[in-house]
């Protein structure tokens, strides 16, 4: 009964805060509610026992990219009056959109209700077997049958952050406001002060 | 106490209901009057480094100075600025103590004293403690000024920032453990130091994660020398400053919250959590509960020596030490500790 009271609580909040980021007037609510929206996302994965995924989901997109995204929105100026303005006009096509997704959704379905795709059957029993907590098990399946695809989505993720760097980065234009910070912190007060003692009436020759 | 609540014939839902609000209830309000005195304890301390008397009047000792301080809080009229968001702002410190709250669930004080011992504890932690940074940035946008505005900007950054090298930190931990579960976690370290010492602090490789896992608790919690959110001479008060009364209070209490979990898990992921100092049998007879605190209490003392002594970063300091000094340090200390067990065997202790 807990169960069935703590899964219809997270649904019900789920699909709730979902509809509320694309009716909230104010898009900073829109990502708040998104991110109630994760949360109770996570909580719907703890109760099927895949714990790791709901806490790397809490980690990852709650904890990193909502926080950009929260960030880019809070920056930017959105008038929201002059986003509504083309609504007429754009009409047309948001209703294709709509027929499009809805189309997809009930082959998807339907597709679904035939039976499973035959895939093939998997060469050898390679993979452990899954025992013990299902965060061992992720990584057991991870590291012996599926190495090559981590690997290759580690290659493509650390290609995609240099590239990154390399659009973003631009050399400084000027010397001013460099810092070196070893030289600083090797600065002492032997060479960088120097001790006078000057007689009444007489200044501090520099 | 599911089944001390059965045995008074109750069903199992309706006494697992209660279990678990009688289990928050014994951790959190407990956990509040911690707080309360160890605003007091950090005032002394700092007092007593600073040649002050410090909290004196109120009370025996000025022992009842922040239960005063609680009060008057409580009576002073919540000011909501009129051109703030005024459900955000209100959320914001409901959302920093209800996180900082939250976090305490998987502690285990003793062996058997864990609200929830779940297998991906570690994970659980990490996952609320960067949700810690909503409230900061929530209040920040909501009060609709200047300064908590830049305070909210500089806290989410400098936390995501250190929470990437407390990642690596932790994955260290668990790469001795073998485990995400903090109770075996603190199991794991039974005996680890030449055989009698019960802490991974006396471990080569990981002392240096725990000075570095100490360092980045104070950027986490926003202490001395890195409060540049809420850093007086720059930004009043930083992300508070539009915030009176009780809202006040809650990010207070929220905050100190905070910083006691964080010592507590300095002490159970290097210094032995609820284990005696030494492998030694007699020493075992005292609960677990006494040497956890009595560890968290140090590592606190440790907090207000610093907060007393240390002067604060620059803000381009700050983020050096995180991306470019703690970052390449604790990866290189990933691959050294994961080559070492390797290389040894032990790996996989609890599998």
């Amino acid at each position: 009964m807990i169960q069935t009271i703590a899964f219809y609580l997270f649904a019900v909040l789920v699909i709730a805060s979902a509809v509320m980021v694309i009716t909230a007037r104010n898009p900073v609510h829109s990502v708040l509610w998104l991110i109630l929206a994760f949360f109770n996302a996570a909580g719907l994965m703890v109760l099927v026992g895949a714990e790791f995924i709901a806490m790397l989901l809490v980690i990852v997109y709650v904890g990193a990219v909502a926080v950009l995204f929260l960030f880019v929105v809070m920056m930017l100026d959105i008038d929201v009056a002059a986003l509504r303005a083309g609504f007429i006009r754009n009409f047309p096509l948001g209703i294709v959109i709509a027929l499009v997704l809805l189309a997809e959704l009930v082959l998807g379905i339907g597709a679904y209700r035939t039976g499973a795709i035959e895939l093939g059957t998997p060469m050898a029993s390679d993979a452990p077997a899954m025992v013990g907590s299902n965060t061992g098990a992720i990584g057991a399946l991870l590291y012996s049958k599926y190495l090559f695809l981590f690997e290759a989505a580690g290659i493509i993720l650390l290609v995609a952050m240099i590239g990154a760097i390399v659009l973003t980065h631009r050399p400084p234009k000027s010397k001013r406001g460099q810092q070196d910070i070893g030289k600083q912190n090797r600065r002492n007060p032997d060479e960088a002060t120097v001790m006078k003692q000057p007689t009444v009436g007489q200044g501090v020759e520099l | 106490m599911t089944e001390f609540f059965q045995s008074l014939g109750m069903s199992y839902e309706w006494a697992w209901a209660l279990a678990t609000i009688a289990g928050i209830l014994l951790i959190a309000l407990p956990l509040m009057l911690a707080v309360a005195m160890i605003i007091y304890v950090d005032r002394k301390v700092w007092a007593a480094i600073n040649l002050r008397r410090g909290p004196n009047v109120v009370g025996p000792f000025g022992l009842l100075q922040s239960f005063a301080d609680g009060l008057k809080v409580f009576l002073q009229e919540t000011i909501i600025p009129s051109a703030s968001n005024k459900g955000i702002f209100l959320l914001a410190p409901i959302v920093t103590f209800t996180v900082a709250l939250a976090a305490w669930a998987v502690i285990p004080f003793s062996a058997e004293a864990v609200l929830a011992n779940i297998n991906v504890g570690l994970l659980y932690i990490l996952a609320i403690s960067s949700l810690s940074v909503y409230g900061v940035i929530m209040a920040g946008w909501a009060s609709n000024s200047k300064y908590p505005f830049f305070s909210a900007m500089r806290a989410s950054a400098q936390m995501i920032s250190y929470e990437v090298s407390i990642g690596f930190i932790l994955v260290c931990v668990v790469l001795y453990a073998g485990t995400f579960n903090l109770n075996e976690i603190v199991l794991s370290q039974k005996g680890h130091g030449f055989g009698i010492v019960n802490a991974y602090g006396f471990n080569l490789l990981l002392f240096p994660m725990w000075v570095m896992f100490f360092i980045s608790s104070l950027a986490e919690t926003q202490r001395v020398p890195f409060d540049l959110t809420e850093a007086e001479s720059e930004l009043v008060a930083g992300y508070q400053t539009e915030y009176s009364s009780m809202a006040f209070a809650l990010f207070w209490l929220g905050e100190y919250a905070n910083i006691l979990l964080m010592c507590m898990l300095n002490a159970i992921l290097f210094w032995g959590g609820w284990l005696p100092p030494v492998d030694w049998e007699p020493l075992y007879a005292v609960p677990g509960i006494v040497w956890i605190l009595l560890k968290t209490f140090i590592f606190f003392f440790f907090f207000s020596w610093v907060m007393a002594t240390v002067p604060r970063y620059r803000y381009d300091q700050l983020m050096r030490l995180g991306w470019k000094v703690f970052l390449p340090l604790s990866l290189v200390f990933v691959v050294l500790i994961s080559g070492y067990l390797m290389a040894t065997g032990h790996y996989g202790a609890a599998a």
